[in-house]
């Protein structure tokens, strides 16, 4: 009786291991897979995917649309979408793919060459050329449709620069003028903080983009160069970069380095510290309303009374004057797909006019589309909109190569070694410049300072 | 988990008879499934993970879909990376704080106490450290966070009786994982010393007591020597559990400020995960699995000397 037992009991468990074996890899071309990001305030994606899937299956009669949404932070959702590329199993044939991405994931042999069927899509001349550039890889082909990007510059406080004396519609032209006015609001307005930059690894990518970037692409100097190939690290700009930092932390114009360096500090600049009147000028990005919207995770229906917005300016005024960088999502091909053809017309579908439109309002994206930007219903809204689509022409991408997030891991470090006092800015810049000559290898690299 | 073989083992020598290798293998027969479901989902991993960790596959770039095997070149970088030498420091410093100190000693302080106490008093005081215990990980993580936050519960109370409070994640990070790990994890180095505690012969101490031996002697000559092994088995298990912490530390400080509290799993799931360099993050566990090894081995040979 209990041999019969035993025997009944292993036959029940090799079935039940059988079958949990049996399940995957059932890609056989007749269902299309999206993979995309949804998390916390961005659920734009998954509205835009929502809305098409019905008009896709309709528009081709026997593919299926399989949505995959990743519920997972920034840094997760790359990590989650690398491992299901690992196998073909489970590898989307369709995937929202961050542009900084498009050079390494292109050398993992992940991605589809998308140039002749781009060649022939009527909609490619609406896209504006800096963004058409971003998902192009440094083999020359192209990976990728872009959704839209974002751009950087100024946020501004106008109650707060009326009680300091500050002018309404303030454009500053320098780092000296920014400075000069953080100065006379501490001066005025105590109790304020007066900029904001951000700085250190606990807001993690923001520090590098939002902040050293910021400064660095302002002074003529670049991370990387594009002619040579190589990084370019020490140099002046970086040297200048960092002693700016130090200015606005020793001089207390910025937030405390216990501040700066709390991982929710970005949240707390957009969700708190503005909207309650506690920040005066903040180096920020485009996408800020998107929390304030009615249905945004701080609504604020007064933001657009309140904020004002001004490009960031070069070091001392150098042409052209303005700074911005950009990041940006593009729609990629994955390299295995079963069914390039369906796959490509998912890609055409969800980038046509009327669903980039909805995209950008949806995810609160910066235009990329000439004819999107020229309608109306893309401003109306939202009234800072014209100004940072005006941005897109200054804008610059990140370096795209995949040693880029350890670099942003070593710029993150650096500026928090600044902030918090422990390193000199020079000694900074030259450990930093140590560490990009270790991650990248040293003939990756040239100093100019 | 490594077998440890109790005192009272006195199993009779197995007699060869044809009838009993029948029944052996009537008893193995069901273990089948259960050993290659392990050599499936657990030996399959490991022997991947030490296979990655002398490649050089990553999540992307061109090494994602035609990784290199790469030799020692994985454990020379990680020898000559002052961050790893800084982990694996913390990762000593955090066990040496948090189990072999803390719980250890936290839980034999608490059963010591517990052993002649009232009935309610144990049950009491049982129900809240065991409490502790059986709350997840990742909430102990956020409760620890919200009580020790620059607006947390402890501030707020130093703050109601007139002092003033800390950024105490960021100025004192390490220690705070340490306290919060002490305070997840004693419960159960508490239930095994009770449960040695009850198996020390009672007769022994009381005559102990009448050759006038003090509290502290039939301590450290009578009860402390009889749990020996429960000492060491303990020690063991909360070791290799603490080795392998990361959600606590994770939730609570993300391995920060800097890298205060980046301890080995943290980096390792920074390198693979964060970095994308999944051959580095390989070998980066396989040394952690080592780390695991010697202390295992020196409780194992400290457990089989004799008193």
């Amino acid at each position: 009786m209990r041999r019969r037992w035993a025997l009944v009991m292993t036959v029940v468990t090799v079935a039940a291991g059988l079958s949990a074996c049996g399940d995957s890899g059932s890609s056989d071309g007749k269902t299309i897979k999206v993979a995309y990001q949804k998390f916390g305030n961005f659920i734009g994606a998954d509205e835009l995917f929502k809305k098409i899937k019905p008009v896709f299956e309709q528009q081709n009669p026997g593919v299926k649309l399989k949505l995959i949404p990743i519920e997972a932070d920034e840094n997760s959702y790359y990590t989650k979408l690398g491992l299901m590329r690992r196998s073909k199993a489970t590898a989307p044939d369709v995937a929202y793919e961050d542009t900084f991405f498009v050079n390494s994931d292109a050398q993992a042999r992940f991605l589809m060459p998308l140039d002749d069927k781009l060649a022939s899509w009527p909609d490619w001349n609406q896209f504006v050329s800096a963004a058409k550039a971003a998902g192009k890889a440094g083999d020359g082909h192209t990976y990728g449709v872009p959704m839209g990007t974002d751009t950087r510059g100024l946020w501004y406080n106008k109650k707060i620069f009326a009680k300091a004396g500050l002018p309404a519609d303030w454009q500053p032209k320098s780092w000296n003028d920014l400075l000069t006015a953080a100065r006379q609001i501490k001066a005025k307005v105590p109790g304020v903080i007066p900029l904001n930059v951000y700085a250190g690894k606990g807001v993690g990518e923001a520090a590098s983009m939002q902040g050293f970037e910021m400064l660095l692409y302002g002074t003529g100097d670049k991370l990387y160069d594009d002619q040579t190939k190589k990084w370019v690290a020490p140099s002046r700009g970086m040297n200048d970069a960092m002693n700016f930092l130090k200015t606005v932390y020793s001089e207390k114009l910025g937030p405390t380095p216990q501040q700066a360096l709390d991982p929710h500090w970005s949240d707390n600049v957009s969700g708190q510290e503005l909207s309650q009147g506690k920040l005066a000028i903040d180096l920020d990005g485009s996408w800020l309303p998107q929390a304030w919207i009615p249905g945004g995770a701080s609504a604020w229906p007064d933001w657009s009374k309140t904020l004002g917005t001004a490009p960031m300016p070069t070091q001392n005024g150098q042409a052209p004057g303005k700074v911005s960088l950009s990041g940006g999502w593009l729609l990629s091909v994955g390299a295995n797909t079963k069914n390039p053809d369906a796959a490509w017309k998912l890609v055409q579908l969800a980038m046509n006019k009327e669903n980039s439109l909805f995209f950008y309002i949806k995810g609160t994206q910066v235009s990329v589309r000439n004819d999107v930007t020229a309608d109306p219903e893309y401003l109306k809204g939202n009234p800072t909109q014209k100004f940072w689509t005006s941005l897109v022409q200054y804008t610059q991408y990140r370096p795209a190569y995949s040693v880029y997030p350890q670099i942003s891991n070593q710029l993150q470090a650096a500026t928090e070694a600044v902030v918090t006092g422990q390193a000199a800015p020079e000694k900074a810049v030259a450990d930093l410049a140590g560490q990009i000559k270790q991650l990248a290898g040293p003939d990756k690299v040239e100093g100019t300072s | 988990m490594v077998a440890v073989d109790l005192p009272e083992s006195t199993r009779p020598a197995a007699r060869r008879s044809p009838a009993r290798g029948r029944r052996a293998a009537g008893r193995v027969l069901p273990l089948v499934p259960a050993f290659a479901l392990i050599a499936l989902f657990f030996l399959g991993p490991i022997l991947w993970c030490v296979y990655a960790s002398f490649t050089d596959v990553a999540l992307t770039g061109a090494t994602a879909s035609t990784p290199h095997l790469v030799g020692l070149r994985n454990y020379r970088r990680m020898f000559s990376d002052p961050a790893f030498g800084q982990s694996l420091w913390l990762t000593v410093v955090f066990v040496l704080g948090s189990a072999v100190i803390g719980q250890n000693v936290g839980g034999m302080a608490l059963a010591l106490l517990m052993k002649s106490r009232h009935r309610i008093a144990r049950a009491v005081v049982g129900a809240i450290v065991v409490g502790a215990w059986v709350m997840p990980e990742l909430v102990a993580g956020f409760v620890w966070y919200a009580f020790l936050a620059d607006d947390g519960t402890f501030n707020a109370i130093l703050h109601a009786v007139g002092l003033h409070g800390k950024s105490w994640l960021y100025a004192m990070p390490l220690v705070s994982v340490i306290i919060a790990n002490v305070w997840r994890g004693t419960a159960f180095s508490m239930l095994v010393y009770s449960a040695a505690l009850s198996n020390v012969p009672e007769d022994l101490l009381e005559a102990a007591a009448v050759d006038g031996a003090s509290s502290y002697r039939r301590l450290r000559h009578i009860t402390l020597p009889l749990m020996r092994r429960a000492v060491m088995t303990n020690l063991m298990t909360i070791t290799l559990q603490t080795l392998a912490v990361f959600t606590l530390i994770f939730v609570m400080t993300g391995g920060g400020p800097g890298t205060k509290t980046q301890t080995l799993p943290i980096y390792m799931y920074q390198s693979a995960f964060k970095f994308y360099q999944l051959g580095y993050g390989a070998a980066l566990a396989i040394v952690l699995l080592a780390v695991g090894g010697v202390f295992s081995v020196v409780y194992l040979r400290m457990m089989r000397e004799e008193v």
